[in-house]
């Protein structure tokens, strides 16, 4: 009896953090201006697909994923890997503390730092500051989805592999890496979705010329109404799904 | 150099160049003085700090730490029983889960402007009350403390559903039935064993979802408007609109400290640091 | 006055599988019984049952004669000691004694879970919580906790198994002496047939969800009702449809009188200290063993009689 009334409010919950997002994408395809339902239509989506600026921001924020996530999946993968030899508690630690700082605090620190750079190298922010604040905050969720995996690698194997003559770079990449890759892969597509989705830090520390998407939707979602934000919304949130259960399955091997 | 330490170079170089390096002059930065176009200048001051102790600052922060702080109560009161049932779900256990943790994978921005759509004056609520003739001019039911907090739990409920399942999984279900054999019916039990025993996981979940609360931005921007303001909308206007840099660093550094004393606190303790 | 416990025809089935297939026992009041049987026998799943902690899907559940079936775990009058023993982990040892009294609201609830401690010499330890005690020390916290309900059947599920050896052995003893003092009916489910011999009035032996026998230590050691009942029990030496004990198995180098003797070829010898085990080979193809005592000698290979008294056969069809 208890487990029926557990059932339902399960069911409730889940409806309630599933419909929003269900409202959102089927409204995306309402053929009318608001919120009163005129038909189907997919007039948004070619709207949204032939906006230039969206365009602008999607190809940005792309660019700055893909190189933000390589870079950060390299640097957090062989973080973990030291870890996972000795432990480095400064790191660990400040990696931790990364996690839990709040974005508006990360984004503003960086956005000084910047500033106070710029005053004697005569920079701008840009698309390379973008890239260097996600690498920065991308760096811990790589290490710890790469640290799990590690945990569960048998470190006779390296062992065996320097006994009979490899060093620890060999070592590394002929034995281990090899094992550990589909959850290497898994963390990068983590950083690449944690990347292109961010919007407080990289709106702190963009340049001019280097909106990303989710800038771009911001101003639209301020600006009013505009179901082309429900399309690209749709749009995002079939990408994102597809990757994480793409890293999912990674992870999973 | 040994080589185990060739690889944390390039970490310990970044995160020191890129995370502690920029903390420290946004240290430096809220006892120095607002320059006249932005920026920082000298003198070293507390001025920041005992500006931040003017009733209207002293508001935004208690504004936080309360609507963090009720956040946080309703997704442990909603997320508990949510992850109970995950947990008790038998072979669907994994299936439920992916389903509670899916929309939190998905767009942050994307969930704030789900409410958005939802709430606002031409959004689906009113539009379909007005439809329906139950009211005749729109609810507010946007730019204000109770969209903020909607939104928060919103999007942190997930958040305590995952390590709050993590303790309860962990379970000795023998728990359960020998309260049941000594005379407990399921709610006593629930009362007297399976809350105390899981509560490290409790506070842990909790604390997780205090502190992104507490320093939230996008949440109370959209969601709250210029009504809503919390610490995190004060750091973010400080540093952009009203260029009193010094200000902001000072309300920054406040935000931190919060969550650090109590992410120390958590760590500390015993039980919840196994959960980690 | 009619039994304490009263088992008729219990059936458990789990998908295509029968656990448990039409289990009937009686149990009298202030006895101590066994379950024995190998693993996934079904006796744990029968003692679930009685528990309320798993659902028969036929047969009847009698307790002082009335059917407890449709009854949950809290309202029965029974009480299990769990194999992990399940001691709430943030209560301490008195808490954890006193938690069924305080169901039942009762007012010296304390005082009563003190001398239930007692009980179990653990009265010094109270303020401990579990992680402080040894195994055995939970053993006993466990013991007292539902002995302090006063059950009209205490249910234990392998309660020993996780103890080393010599603190086995101690246990058992202490179980027995407690039952006796208490005089509750114990309900005991194991795997270990000495230790189920040594405790039980009665005990009922189990395989693939049936009872194999359900009588006393010595009458299943002595007359066992089935084949598995006589070789789970202990080592049985088999010749087609007759078995015969190793203890009462005699091997000699001279032919003894009367014509039940066999030839056999010794493959090898066992020294147990007081006794030994002669491994052999019979000529009719069996291989046996004997039990002779220390001081006797055979060489591996050599040619022996292997004999028995009849009287100590056991005949299966």
């Amino acid at each position: 009896m208890k487990k029926r009334a557990l059932g339902i409010y399960a069911a409730l919950a889940l409806a309630f953090l599933h419909l929003p997002l269900a409202v959102l994408v089927v409204f995306s395809f309402n053929s009318g201006r608001f919120t009163v339902w005129e038909g189907i239509s997919l007039r948004w989506y070619s709207a949204a697909l032939n906006d230039p600026q969206l365009a602008e921001g999607l190809l940005n924020s792309v660019i700055i994923a893909i190189v933000a996530s390589v870079l950060a999946t390299v640097i957090g993968t062989m973080a973990a890997y030291g870890m996972w030899k000795r432990s480095a508690r400064v790191l660990e630690g400040g990696m931790l503390l990364s996690l839990v700082t709040p974005e508006i605090v990360t984004g503003v620190s960086l956005l000084a730092l910047f500033q106070w750079v710029f005053r004697f190298l005569h920079l701008h922010l840009g698309m390379y500051t973008v890239i260097i604040a996600h690498v920065a905050f991308s760096i811990a969720y790589v290490m710890i989805v790469v640290s799990a995996r590690l945990r569960g690698v048998d470190r006779s194997l390296e062992e065996a592999a320097m006994d009979l003559g490899a060093n620890q770079w060999c070592a590394f990449f002929r034995v281990t890496l090899p094992g550990i890759l589909p959850a290497v892969i898994a963390a990068a597509l983590l950083a690449l979705v944690v990347s292109f989705d961010d919007y407080v830090i990289t709106s702190l520390v963009a340049g001019v010329d280097s909106e990303t998407l989710p800038m771009v939707i911001y101003a639209m979602a301020r600006r009013g109404v505009s179901p082309m934000v429900n399309a690209v919304s749709a749009l995002i949130l079939v990408l994102f799904g597809a990757l994480i259960v793409l890293a999912e399955r990674m992870r999973e091997q | 150099m040994n080589p185990r330490s060739w690889f944390l170079l390039p970490a310990r170089v970044w995160m020191a160049l890129f995370f502690a390096a920029p903390l420290a002059i946004v240290c430096a930065y809220s006892f120095l003085t607002r320059g006249d176009y932005g920026g920082v200048e000298y003198p070293w001051t507390f001025e920041s700090y005992t500006r931040l102790a003017d009733p209207l600052y002293l508001a935004i922060l208690w504004r936080s730490l309360w609507i963090a702080g009720l956040s946080t109560a309703i997704c442990v009161a909603l997320g508990f029983p949510l992850a109970l049932f995950v947990s008790r779900a038998g072979k669907r256990k994994n299936l439920y889960l992916q389903l509670v943790l899916l929309p939190f994978w998905t767009s942050f921005l994307v969930r704030t402007y789900a409410w958005l759509f939802i709430l606002r004056d031409t959004g689906l609520i009113n539009t379909v009350l007005s439809a329906l003739h139950i009211i005749h001019s729109p609810l507010p039911l946007l730019y204000n403390d109770g969209a903020v907090l909607l939104g928060l739990v919103y999007s942190f409920l997930p958040f305590f559903v995952l390590p709050m399942y993590a303790t309860l999984e962990r379970l000795d279900p023998a728990l359960a039935e020998a309260a049941a054999d000594l005379g407990a019916p399921p709610w006593r039990t629930l009362w007297r064993v399976v809350i105390p025993v899981s509560k490290p996981g409790i506070i842990a979940g909790a604390v997780l979802v205090f502190i992104p609360c507490l320093g939230a931005y996008l949440t109370p921007d959209l969601l709250g408007g210029g009504k809503s303001v919390m610490l995190g909308n004060l750091v973010q206007n400080q540093f952009t609109t009203a260029r009193d840099w010094p200000f902001g660093a000072a309300a920054s550094l406040v935000l931190m400290l919060a969550g650090a004393i109590l992410l120390v606190l958590l760590t500390t303790r015993r039980e919840t640091k196994r959960l980690l | 006055m009619e039994p304490v416990l009263e088992l008729r025809g219990l059936t458990k089935n789990y998908g295509a599988h029968r656990a448990v297939d039409g289990v009937s026992l009686t149990f009298e009041r202030g006895g101590f019984y066994s379950l024995l049987g190998p693993s996934g026998c079904g006796k744990t799943t029968t003692l679930r049952m009685v528990g309320g902690f798993e659902t028969p899907d036929a047969g009847e559940i009698l307790l002082d004669g009335r059917s407890i079936a449709a009854l949950r775990p809290w309202e029965r009058d029974v009480s299990t000691v769990f194999q992990s023993y399940a001691l709430f982990p943030h209560l301490t040892a008195l808490e954890n004694v006193a938690f069924g009294l305080r169901e039942r609201r009762l007012a010296n609830a304390r005082e009563r879970a003190m001398e239930a401690l007692a009980l179990v010499e653990l009265a010094e330890k109270s303020a401990r919580l579990p992680a402080q005690l040894s195994g055995g020390e939970k053993q006993r916290v466990a013991l007292a906790r539902s002995l302090v309900l006063q059950p009209k059947v205490l249910l234990l599920d392998e309660p020993l198994a996780a103890l080393d050896p010599k603190l086995r052995k101690q246990m058992r003893a202490e179980l027995k002496a407690m039952q006796r003092r208490t005089g509750i009916t114990f309900l005991f489910v194991t795997h270990d047939q000495e230790e189920a011999m040594s405790l039980s009035d009665k005990l009922a032996v189990m395989n693939q969800g049936r009872i194999e026998q359900f009588a006393s230590p010595e009458e299943v050691w002595l007359r066992p009702a089935t084949r598995f009942a006589a070789g789970f029990l202990g080592a049985v030496n088999w010749f087609g449809a007759t078995g015969i004990r190793p203890e009462v198995t005699f091997a000699d180098r001279e032919r003894p009188p009367g014509n039940g003797a066999r030839r056999a070829i010794v493959e090898s010898t066992l020294f147990l200290g007081n006794r030994l085990h002669v491994h052999v080979r019979c000529e009719s193809g069996e291989s046996a063993v004997a039990e002779v005592a220390r001081g006797r000698d055979f060489a591996d290979g050599e040619s022996v009689w292997l004999w028995w008294n009849s009287a100590d056969e056991m005949r299966f069809e």
